[in-house]
């Protein structure tokens, strides 16, 4: 079997390709997330975190980018404007 | 085959609109990658350099903290080449239906052709082992809508972030962007097993130099992801 005429198995496509992505993804953002300079974080005081669950929520409500994406924001942007989390 | 009739084939034509679908989705990552380009201090002109001529989200997202401590170029070379390496094996999967192209055109398609265009391409063409007439087009078609919704939508990011301030931390909308992407793509158990493995494993690597904590994790996640694959696939022939 040369590289030329190698095939992935049928049952192997959805894990390289979509699992390739969202691994991808997911591996850049949660450190994105979940830790602050190189450390997983160490208070719950992060607007990060709501941030995130807000996302997810409108998410699993009305699933698309920017609807979870300005959920997100509007729980992050006062924490971290206004309480500094 | 000259551009202007390139854009009047059905095939492109096909390729094109079914890119589009994702065009709100897309365009609100470019939107994001712009501003925390800006955001990060890279400056208006340089934005639209690293946007125009890197065109490769992920790996520009992860190279601005970099940029931005003054990391030694190497670091940053191999970092987003290690972000990328996704992308031979993605390539694999195109060779069947692009490999039989000149090299020239090849060049050009591997570079315009973003991890979406793989998954909506093999949604339109589900024979994944066989090349037929017309897939070229449709590549290039899809390749063409997400490069034009990518670039305007991150030039908008670009200029209309000098707008809002620093303290608002409009950084993180790059990463709330991402999620929504993320969970579109979680559509099964084995997918989000393999989510939470890689989410695990960034942050238990995060200590390797170049962002291999990215690599690591996306190892593990394929790695696991197809152990499951197997023994469903095998659950399923046995039942």
């Amino acid at each position: 079997m040369t590289m030329a005429s190698f095939v992935w198995p049928a049952w192997a496509h959805g894990a390289i390709t979509i699992v390739g992505l969202a691994a991808a993804i997911v591996a850049v953002l949660a450190p994105e997330i979940f830790m602050t300079h190189g450390a997983l974080i160490g208070t719950w005081r992060d607007g990060r975190l709501p941030a995130a669950v807000a996302a997810t929520a409108f998410y699993a409500w009305r699933p698309g980018v920017l609807g979870p994406l300005l959920a997100g924001l509007a729980v992050y942007m006062p924490l971290h404007v206004g309480f500094g989390w | 085959m000259h551009l202007r009739d390139l854009t009047r084939d059905r095939h492109f034509r096909h390729g094109a609109s079914d890119m589009l679908a994702f065009g709100p989705g897309l365009a609100a990552w470019g939107l994001v990658t712009g501003v925390a380009m800006t955001q990060s201090g890279l400056g208006v002109g340089l934005s639209i350099l690293m946007s125009l001529t890197v065109y490769a989200g992920s790996a520009q997202l992860a190279s601005l903290p970099l940029l931005a401590s003054g990391a030694p170029m190497w670091v940053i070379w191999a970092s987003a080449f290690c972000v990328n390496l996704r992308f031979v094996i993605f390539s694999s999967q195109w060779r069947v239906h692009l490999g039989h192209l000149p090299r020239r055109r090849r060049l050009v398609l591997g570079y315009l052709l973003a991890d979406l265009n793989l998954v909506v391409f093999q949604k339109a063409w589900p024979d994944r082992a066989a090349h037929q007439t017309g897939q070229a087009r449709y590549a290039a078609g899809g390749a063409a809508a997400v490069w034009t919704v990518w670039q305007v939508s991150s030039l908008a990011g670009i200029l209309l972030s000098s707008l809002v301030p620093l303290s608002w931390g409009l950084g993180f909308a790059g990463t709330l962007s991402m999620l929504g992407i993320a969970y579109a793509l979680l559509t099964d158990r084995v997918a989000w097993v393999a989510a939470v493995v890689s989410a695990a494993a960034a942050v238990a690597a995060f200590a390797l130099p170049l962002k291999l904590n990215i690599l690591v994790a996306i190892a593990a996640a394929v790695a696991a992801s197809l152990v499951m694959a197997k023994a469903d696939h095998r659950a399923e022939r046995g039942a």
